[in-house]
């Protein structure tokens, strides 16, 4: 079942994959995917219900003309969503991961807990820009995802400092004594300095969900 | 629309469209079509008509002025995403519309920072930059601690997020061409109120319930994100094409505080910076002949 959520000019399709009650699991797909049509099966021992999101330009949501795409504007997409569950328990993907952790610094308390595994998007670009670009799309690509959103979410600048700024925030205004879990074995220079940081636990995905769930 | 009668103030001569990615920019042309082409960019929350003194000096001495309005602003479409990427590239379509040959450049404030980083990307089609107050400065507020920075961090970003949140029905508030101008006025506390008046004639449509500023209702000053000014400070000595910086001199809310002292070990053999006397942030609105004669002196 789909929920359509309206987030400015966008459309987002928030895919319900599991009904019940008790707080939700919020699935954020990396670069270039999409929702699961089905449950994944590592995600069966969640209590909860279980959604998952397609950002901007990817999935059954909108492919908007013109690009223009930042990893704050999917922050924000993911907050559409967080709302409509009235909070959740976040895990992302790759870029979906970068975008969780963005959120739970951003809403501290509707967050319950982020947790960050691999996926395509989880380096993002470089933790400095590197030569000046201006970015243009592939003629070639296949639509969807918009291909505007594949060379944008790839070249954004990550720098460590800024990733920790969340983390930071997510520490002193959540009331959880670790709002942030990281699961993902690949290590770019921002999730180098993430894991650093106090309220950060390094873990499975198993031990992640059985943590959050035993939260209220 | 032809604009409120304001002292030295021109339309463009000529209106066309540009599409970008499916977005469909207004690009204002001043002077005769076989002029010197000359591309120059506005800042946020203006548009081209604010070019509508300084741009027909420019025009009158030979120049063909090319401007546009930058997507969500003016006559261009609103767009569903803005970013600074999507600026750059729409940037590099409007001088695609124009030719392949290297040309000058103006821009101002965003529009300056813009056109900085389209002549780091693309030097070849630049042959000399003007910015006026749209020169990076260092990063600001050392003093504040780690600990404050993260708490106004947070509420900046609920307060976007709130609004994003509450988009699906944004407009702009009507009001009359005068509260418009008024309105307009604390952005912009030392431009004339017949000047304010003319920008309402020239960026604001009249709908059934009041005047409103064309400006996608989603756009609002501020914001966040991983940027930081001083990167574009350490690719300065290496900047390729001519520059001219002009820096305001005095302090206002719009401004970007740039003073020659932050640059001046850091430009190449190339560049030269001009304080400004007596000027704000919109040194060519407030000084629309000397900025002018500054640039022309530069450019030839």
């Amino acid at each position: 079942m789909i929920t359509w959520l309206q987030h400015y000019r966008i459309r987002l399709a928030l895919h319900e994959l599991r009904g019940g009650a008790g707080r939700a699991l919020l699935l954020l797909h990396a670069l270039a995917e999409r929702a699961p049509q089905a449950l994944p099966p590592e995600f069966e021992s969640w209590p909860g219900p279980i959604h998952a999101l397609d950002f901007t330009g990817h999935g059954a949501s909108t492919v908007p003309r013109g690009g223009g795409y930042t990893c704050e504007l999917l922050m924000a997409d993911a907050d559409h969503a967080v709302d409509h569950l009235g909070g959740a328990t976040v895990v992302g993907r790759g870029l979906g991961a970068y975008i969780a952790l963005l959120l739970a610094g951003g809403r501290p308390k509707p967050v319950r807990g982020a947790i960050l595994l691999d996926g395509p998007g989880l380096a993002g670009g470089s933790a400095l820009p590197g030569t000046p670009q201006i970015l243009a799309a592939d003629p070639a690509a296949v639509a969807p995802p918009d291909p505007l959103a594949l060379v944008e979410l790839s070249t954004d600048v990550r720098p460590p400092d800024y990733a920790t700024a969340y983390v930071r925030q997510a520490t002193h205004l959540s009331d959880l004594d670790a709002p942030v879990h990281v699961c993902a074995v690949e290590r770019p220079q921002w999730l180098r300095a993430v894991v650093e940081e106090p309220g950060v636990r390094e873990t499975t995905l198993d031990e992640a969900l059985a943590h959050y769930a035993g939260v209220t | 629309m032809t604009g409120t009668p304001y002292p030295g103030a021109r339309r463009p001569d000529r209106q066309r469209f540009v599409d970008s990615d499916g977005i469909r920019l207004a690009v204002w042309e001043w002077g005769d079509a076989g002029g010197i082409p000359l591309l120059m960019a506005h800042g946020g929350f203006d548009f081209a008509g604010t070019f509508d003194v300084f741009a027909p000096m420019l025009a009158d001495a030979g120049y063909r002025v090319v401007s546009w309005d930058h997507r969500g602003h003016g006559d261009s479409e609103h767009s569903p995403l803005y970013s600074w990427h999507a600026d750059l590239r729409d940037s590099l379509a409007v001088l695609n519309s124009i030719t392949t040959a290297p040309i000058p450049m103006i821009g101002h404030s965003k529009g300056g920072a813009v056109l900085l980083q389209l002549c780091e990307a693309r030097p070849h089609r630049v042959s000399r930059f003007v910015n006026i107050d749209g020169m990076p400065s260092r990063f600001p507020a050392p003093d504040v601690s780690d600990h404050e920075r993260s708490r106004m961090r947070e509420s900046e970003i609920a307060s976007w997020l709130d609004r994003r949140r509450r988009s699906a029905d944004l407009m702009r508030k009507p009001g009359t061409p005068a509260e418009l101008a008024q309105r307009r006025g604390r952005m912009n506390p030392r431009l004339s109120d017949a000047w304010l008046r003319y920008l309402v004639s020239v960026g604001a449509r009249e709908d059934a319930d009041g005047w409103r500023w064309k400006l996608d209702p989603i756009m609002r000053p501020g914001g966040f994100g991983p940027w930081r000014p001083d990167w574009y400070l350490e690719r300065l000595p290496g900047f390729p094409v001519p520059l001219l910086g002009i820096l305001a001199t005095v302090n206002e809310q719009m401004g970007w505080g740039t003073a020659k002292r932050d640059l001046e070990d850091r430009l190449p053999r190339n560049a030269e910076l001009v304080e400004y006397p007596e000027a704000g942030h919109f040194i060519h609105i407030e000084h629309p002949r000397g900025v002018a004669d500054l640039v022309l002196d530069f450019l030839s």
